[in-house]
């Protein structure tokens, strides 16, 4: 779940006691560490939230701040500033994780907007990944084919049998698979790009796009790792 | 600044080591002996003559007590920390620990060593306090401060139990480092390279691969995977089943019988091990307690294919390695070597191929000393904490948690919620709420690990959040977050949302010791023990001496004394005198050898004496009134003392 805590209430520093007008990591004043503040994966990098980001830039970012917050720079600090330094560096390596990553990116930003995305909301839906109402309805033949090849391969190695020809034609689907991820994700920096750039109504639509398409991602990959699981074992 | 001082320790499966940084180096600490090795070995000293409770022997000094008296030593205890009864009935297969026999279940397990028992991190405790006193003694002040390095693949109960060892040591451990990192840091001191490094790290017992990034001094490990089992002890263990069955079917010995031989068997096994690093063979020599002689030629391609499937172990760990860290392994531009099994030329061969060296013109890291690297590193990480180095004041470790933390869903499933491999200091937030109406707990089972069901992951600990306000089923909402630390070790903690009370959380530590278990387990209440018990024997020593002393003054008046010879006269004077000076020295064991001397030497004087008391007790006198007239000088046991005549 996400921090939704109101950065715009003024704070005081612990150390100086200068008004923080902006809730942030260090006191703008004396460059003090504080506790954790609220806002945004993206705020703790100090950018507006957007699809597209500089990575180099990004990773710069974080070295830096890694360098003034980690707990290795409080080791003999006071215990308070340590309890600090260690929620804070937590905060920041979760938002670079979170940031760095285009799909975890992409529904973190979904899910900050509103949006009701990822495996949490289908399991609190009761609807499990192998739910038929979830394979994409363009994929459905395909997808039922698959798993009864993924059935059969299992049950011949069970036994110790290879079915060579069955294992080429998993070989083939996963291929197709793969590149239908591929799609999937240039769909999705698309759709990235027009978030980024598009006014209200533009955003909406791209967001709608990219809740579609995130879904169809996680079950396409999800039957990749079937095949590799069920090949590689 | 000697006040400021922080060491870096590596409490190693075999070996252990203490390092500092001096003048922008890091330094070994050697020992009174003069070695930086201190051997993973821990000694119950024999129990003293009136029964108190015995001292301990770390290092060198244990390792020959393994011969001796194999019952009161153990190694390798490394391979036990932080583990369930139920998970290491292997290692009890191939390892002389023997468990104490009334370890109940989720207790953590005791081994006994001859008539005590200690539990793992007890054991780790006294090697740290041997490494403390080694750095006390070349420093000459106390060493209260530590970074202690873990195998990068250690889990939450393993790094804890790591801590609770320091903790009982009397050490602050500041912070638990990877071993694969450390020694990264200790290669990064001189060299100010960016790019990317893998690090095959195979120890006496432990197998870490991790990858880090190099870049402005920041050391970011990309990933990290091994094997908490594998190791150079699996090597010697593979060397000393063939010897053993080779003894039993061509000499019909069952050495497995003879503990004190087995090690010394096991000792030539290392020792052939270690020679055929160098050499094109090795042997072994040894004399078998039937007086036959076991020898036997070990050609190098026979120890290579003999290891061969332990050493392909490591394969897998790193292609995973490489995946997660999303590189391939032409991608890796350097490879350091860490551990004293990465001296096997095999070994060394199998890291060429795995990240193809030999053909990119490429080849590994072992400049350094892979027995002392990792403890190097330790000391590099524990000056970067000092933050008032210039050496390493632009340098950052960035590591990563080697496992997957997940919580038991519904049906036994794993959610996971902090993903192997994420940088820490880590954290997730997680709600959870009520099933019942009015329901004031909840339960919530952590586990760690890679697999689907919690059956299968290692159970980490049982959180029971208490105090929930009594709502409608589903109404409250609890958010716990869970939070991993810079040394990998998770904490918890609750709120109720609705009530905005800060839950109260109990934890049931599914392996490991509880605070007051630790508190209690503190070696320094030991050290004042042994201390006062040193007092308390020599005080005891003196006494016995008295007594005797003053009965054989009487005894010079007895007639017996006239029976002895002059010599036998003259030489229990001079035991006498001896006796005497040595009661007043400060030197425990001259008063015990010089008191038993004497006994010696009075031996004759007492069976004349005694003589002379059976002849009076068959003149009508019972024995105890003959003693009477004796006094109770007598102390050769004597064969009829028991006896009552009528």
């Amino acid at each position: 779940m996400l921090k939704t805590v109101d950065s715009a209430v003024p704070v005081v520093c612990w150390s100086c006691s200068a008004v923080q007008n902006v809730s942030a990591l260090f006191c703008a004043n004396c460059s003090k560490i504080q506790p954790p503040p609220g806002g945004t994966y993206f705020s703790v990098f100090g950018i507006e939230p957007r699809l597209n980001l500089d990575l180099a830039a990004l990773e710069s970012e974080f070295h830096r701040l890694s360098r003034k917050l980690h707990p290795d720079r409080f080791a003999r600090a006071t215990d308070r500033e340590k309890e600090w330094s260690l929620a804070d560096t937590a905060l920041l390596n979760d938002a670079y994780r979170t940031l760095k990553d285009p799909i975890r990116r992409t529904e973190y930003l979904l899910k900050l907007q509103g949006a009701e995305i990822g495996e949490e909301f289908a399991a609190a839906n009761g609807r499990d990944r192998r739910d038929p109402s979830r394979v994409p309805s363009d994929l459905l033949e395909e997808v039922f084919e698959l798993n009864m090849q993924l059935e059969e391969t299992r049950a011949a190695r069970k036994f110790g049998e290879v079915d060579e020809q069955l294992e080429k034609d998993l070989m083939l689907a996963k291929e197709k698979f793969d590149g239908l991820l591929k799609d999937v994700d240039s769909n999705l920096r698309a759709q990235g790009h027009a978030w980024d750039e598009g006014d209200d109504t533009a955003r909406a639509a791209a967001q709608k796009a990219m809740v579609a398409l995130l879904d169809r991602r996680r079950y396409l990959n999800n039957l990749v790792c079937d095949v590799a699981e069920t090949l590689g074992a | 600044m000697t006040a400021g001082r922080i060491v870096g320790i590596d409490l190693g499966t075999t070996n252990s080591l203490i390092a500092y940084m001096e003048g922008g180096k890091p330094v070994v600490i050697p020992g009174a002996d003069g070695s930086n090795l201190v051997p993973s070995v821990v000694a119950l000293d024999p129990v003293p003559a009136d029964g108190g409770r015995p001292t301990i022997t770390v290092g060198n000094g244990a390792r020959k007590a393994l011969i001796e008296t194999p019952s009161r030593v153990i190694y390798s205890v490394k391979r036990l920390m932080g583990r369930g009864l139920e998970e290491i009935q292997d290692e009890l297969k191939l390892f002389p620990f023997r468990l104490a026999d009334d370890i109940e279940a989720g207790e953590v397990p005791r081994v006994q060593l001859g008539e005590m028992r200690f539990t793992p991190p007890e054991i780790s405790a006294y090697v740290l306090r041997q490494l403390k006193r080694n750095a006390e003694r070349f420093f000459g002040a106390p060493v209260t401060q530590a970074v202690i390095t873990v195998p990068a693949y250690f889990n939450d109960a393993q790094r804890q139990a790591t801590k609770d060892a320091g903790r009982m040591a009397g050490l602050d451990v500041l912070r638990l480092v990877n071993e694969p990192t450390a020694a990264a840091l200790a290669y990064g001191l001189d060299r100010a390279k960016e790019g990317m490094i893998a690090v095959y790290d195979l120890g006496g017992g432990t197998f870490d691969i991790s990858i880090l990034k190099l870049r402005d001094g920041i050391f970011e490990v990309q990933s990290t995977n091994g094997d908490t089992h594998l190791g150079g002890d699996d090597i010697d263990n593979l060397l000393l089943a063939i010897a053993l069955d080779e003894i039993h079917s061509e000499h019909g010995v069952n050495l497995r019988a003879h503990p004190g031989a087995v090690q010394a068997l096991r000792k030539a096994a290392i020792d052939a091990k270690i020679r055929l690093s160098t050499e094109p063979s090795a042997s072994f020599d040894i004399e078998l307690p039937n007086g036959d002689r076991y020898q036997r030629e070990i050609p190098r391609e026979v120890f290579e294919q003999l290891i061969e499937p332990v050493l392909h172990r490591t394969a897998g760990p790193c292609k995973q390695a490489l995946v997660d860290a999303g590189i391939t392994a032409e991608q890796i531009d350097e490879v350091v070597l860490v551990g004293g099994s990465t001296r096997i030329p095999a070994v060394r061969a199998l890291v060429d191929h795995l990240f193809n060296l030999g053909a990119r013109g490429k080849k590994p890291h072992i400049e350094l000393n892979p027995d002392e690297v990792v403890a190097l590193g330790a000391a590099v990480q524990a000056d970067i904490l000092t933050g008032a180095s210039t050496t390493t004041e632009e340098m950052l470790l960035l590591d990563v948690t080697p496992l997957s933390l997940g919580i038991e869903a519904l049906g036994g499933v794993v959610a996971k919620i902090i993903q192997r491999n994420s940088t820490i200091p880590a954290s997730a937030t997680e709600h959870f709420t009520t099933g019942v109406d009015g329901q004031t707990n909840v339960a919530i089972h952590v586990v760690q690990g890679e697999r689907e069901l919690a059956s299968d992951c290692r159970s980490l600990a049982r959180f029971d959040l208490k105090g929930v306000p009594p709502m409608p089923a589903g109404l409250p909402r609890i958010e716990v977050k869970f939070l991993i630390d810079a040394d990998g070790i998770l904490q918890v903690s609750a709120r109720e949302q609705r009530s905005g009370k800060a839950a109260e959380i109990e934890v049931k530590p599914t392996y490991g010791l509880t605070d007051e278990q630790v508190e209690s387990m503190i070696l320094d209440s030991f050290d004042h023990a042994e201390e006062d018990f040193a007092k308390r024997l020599l005080i005891e020593a003196r006494n016995e001496a008295e007594t005797i002393l003053s009965k054989v003054d009487q005894a010079r008046n007895n007639p017996a004394w006239a029976q002895l010879t002059g010599e036998e006269q003259a030489a229990i004077g001079a035991a006498r005198d001896r006796l005497a000076s040595a009661k007043l020295g400060e030197d425990l064991s001259a008063i015990r050898e010089s008191t038993a001397a004497l006994d010696q030497a009075t031996r004759r004087l007492a069976e004349l004496m005694m003589d002379a008391a059976v002849s009076a007790a068959m003149r009508g006198k019972t024995m105890a009134t003959a003693g009477e007239e004796l006094g109770d000088n007598i102390t050769a046991p004597h064969p009829m003392a028991a006896a009552e005549f009528k």
